[in-house]
């Protein structure tokens, strides 16, 4: 009985409802979207946020923020865009890794200052948001990577339908076990929690905060690599600007989710579930005869709202410094 | 935000003093060691190696014209400056700088004088300015999530008034306030700066108020307990940095003339950049107006020289994004080197 009542109260139930009662609203309007095979391609477009929201969820709950992981997925995007332009004969395999390579190694740069030299990671990550973008620009000198340019193979493998659906959504669902199983069961998903609930605690634990933190942002920047491959195969083109101010919608998808910002609050299944909400109102304005212009007011709206409830629910009962004097004047009468 | 809570083995290393005084060591030594004294020095190699680099640097009117492109974040800075010093963010800024264009673009199409023009932008700056001092006071919001929340929803709104359209049409007059000059060189805009950078000044070090905003950045609780009137002061410092982006916006929007919904894209970093550039702890407590404005000298010279060279401006990002992270993080490696250095000599 106690079991069904925390499952009524979680988060991740209230998201479910809120999702489903958007469904039941779209479909009143527009009954097409909810066919499955229209849901499979929604859940597909909104893969590449889910992965993302992932790694950010990783960050976001040890305290950090990291604001550089749509320009990581730019720069790792167009260096292998590039790579494969150069050299189609490499295996697509090869260019995978290497996206995830030089996403970690761009992420672990974000992690090592906020770890090594304890740097806020607001503040590093606006940085290296501008140096990444920039780094795409001086590698490609401004130019486009177009699809003619890019071989078969490389644009092939997120389309490739495995059991009715692409790899592109397989990889989000692969992403999305593995994370669970990474948060629940892994020693260093663990010590995300641990660090982020209670830095002190777990440094008595035996826990080293900044060196969790260095994970997570290796996690988000290797995850971050990962995208930019899919990105930029499965748009067919890589420029400067691809995913540009990405980063604030998968910091959205993890707070819609339910994850607190200050850190140790949340789960992978809601910042899953935040990612598909936005996934579905940006694939559903369209449908509903809402001008896309509006969707980013919508979401801006939505986190706004997302974050009133989430604070109001884990909100401790706060102390009164100073009472006001004629109230007290009155008790004590 | 990413602070660590102090750990147990990063133990105090010496022992709390026993007197504490109103003024640490000399002042001139002080002055001399501090951060605004290396801006200084950074703004003239800067200045120095501009009129070195390019012939046309040394020109009162190209100087004057370098004032252009940063006076309008400058402005912001100032009460950007207000707002980290009280331990919260606003990364709404350049969101509320292109509602407020479009709200005056609107308004100019209505037909509305250059006045009210320019008055309905610092109305809508002021309005958006109230909104997020709310999520934040009231609804007691983290401003880091609220204000990116209200950044979308801000520009999202001019968006959605906008689509890829722009309003090009602004009364006669309305020019000066992005183009009018007050005296020969001296521009309104750069004029309207100095007179703000020394209201900020004087506020910020010579009132009680001012010193209410830095005790609520080292510690809200303590600052609560002496009676200092804590979520009506940072309602306050929203407020006005929302009226300042309405300055701003009435600025850039004279100055080029026309508003899009994009206008303004990534000032929230230029202006934070400003702001922890000028030596302001992006945690709150510490840091001074003279040093932002130093900052903002530094900015602006920088990326109007590397323009005279013909550097594009995704390079001077690039630039922009390393100094804010070098400025950071040399003063702590170089406390960690004096450290190692003082321990082998000792």
């Amino acid at each position: 009985m106690s079991e069904i009542r925390t499952l009524l109260k979680a988060r991740e139930t209230l998201l479910g409802a809120a999702i489903a009662l958007l469904l039941l609203a779209i479909a009143a309007r527009a009954p097409a979207f909810v066919a499955p095979a229209n849901l499979a391609a929604v859940f597909t477009d909104t893969s590449i946020l889910i992965v993302l929201a992932i790694g950010q969820a990783a960050v976001i709950l040890t305290r950090s923020i990291d604001l550089s992981v749509a320009a990581n997925l730019a720069l790792s995007g167009m260096a292998v865009a590039m790579l494969n332009a150069a050299h189609p004969e490499l295996p697509v395999i090869v260019l995978v890794v290497a996206a995830m390579g030089i996403g970690l190694a761009l992420g672990a740069f974000n992690g090592l200052l906020v770890w090594r030299l304890g740097l806020p990671s607001i503040v590093v990550t606006l940085g290296t948001l501008t140096i990444y973008r920039g780094l795409a620009f001086v590698l490609s000198g401004g130019a486009w990577v177009n699809s003619f340019q890019l071989s078969p193979a490389f644009l092939a493998l997120p389309r490739t339908v495995i059991l009715g659906l692409p790899v592109l959504a397989w990889t989000a669902i692969v992403a999305v076990v593995l994370a669970l199983l990474f948060f629940r069961y892994a020693a260093p998903g663990r010590a995300i929690y641990a660090v982020g609930g209670n830095p002190t605690a777990a440094v008595y634990a035996g826990l080293d905060p900044g060196r969790t933190m260095f994970l997570a942002f290796s996690l988000s920047g290797t995850l971050a690599g990962l995208c930019g491959y899919l990105w930029v195969s499965r748009f067919a083109v890589a420029y400067v600007d691809v995913a540009s101010g990405f980063e604030l919608d998968v910091i959205a998808a993890c707070v819609i989710g339910g994850i607190s910002i200050a850190g140790g609050i949340g789960s992978v299944a809601g910042a899953v579930m935040g990612a598909l909400f936005l996934g579905i109102i940006k694939n559903a304005l369209p449908l509903v005869g809402i001008s896309p212009f509006w969707q980013m007011a919508i979401s801006g709206a939505v986190i706004v709202a997302a974050v009133a409830l989430n604070v109001r629910a884990e909100r401790r009962p706060g102390r009164v410094i100073l009472r006001r004097v004629d109230r007290r004047a009155t008790l004590e009468a | 935000m990413a602070l660590l809570d102090t750990a147990p083995a990063a133990a105090p290393e010496r022992a709390p003093p026993r007197s504490i005084p109103d003024r640490t060591g000399g002042r001139l030594a002080g002055l001399l060691r501090s951060w605004e004294a290396l801006l200084l020095l950074l703004f003239a190699a800067v200045f120095a190696a501009n009129s070195l680099a390019s012939p046309y640097f040394l020109d009162i009117w190209n100087l004057s014209d370098a004032t252009f492109n940063f006076t309008e974040k400058a402005i912001v800075a100032l009460a950007l400056a207000f707002v980290i010093l009280s331990g919260e963010i606003d990364i709404s800024v350049a969101g509320i700088i292109a509602l407020a264009s479009t709200a005056m673009g609107a308004a100019a199409a209505a037909g509305q004088p250059a006045l009210a023009v320019a008055g309905v932008g610092l109305l809508v700056g002021l309005g958006c300015g109230a909104f997020n001092g709310v999520l934040v006071t009231v609804l007691a919001l983290p401003s880091i999530v609220a204000t990116i929340g209200t950044m979308s929803l801000f520009r999202g709104l001019a968006y959605a008034a906008l689509g890829d359209g722009a309003y090009t049409q602004y009364p006669e007059g309305f020019g000066y306030f992005g183009q009018g000059y007050v005296w020969e060189w001296l521009s309104f805009e750069f004029t309207v700066f100095l007179a703000l950078a020394a209201l900020a000044t004087l506020v910020l070090h010579f009132t009680t108020f001012g010193r209410q905003v830095r005790a609520i950045g080292h510690s809200p609780e303590a600052a609560r307990f002496s009676g200092v009137p804590v979520r009506r002061i940072r309602f306050t410092l929203f407020l006005l940095t929302g009226l300042a982006a309405g300055l701003a916006s009435v600025m850039l929007t004279s100055r080029l003339g026309s508003t899009r919904p994009s206008i303004a894209t990534g000032w929230e970093l230029d202006i934070v950049t400003m702001v922890v550039l000028g030596g302001v702890a992006i945690t709150g407590g510490f840091g001074t107006i003279p040093g932002v404005v130093l900052a903002a000298f530094v900015m602006g010279l920088v990326t109007f020289g590397l323009g005279l060279l013909n550097v594009p401006g995704i390079i001077m990002s690039i630039v922009v994004g390393a100094m804010l992270i070098a400025v950071i993080a040399l003063p702590v490696i170089a406390a960690r080197l004096a450290r190692r250095w003082k321990r082998r000599s000792a």
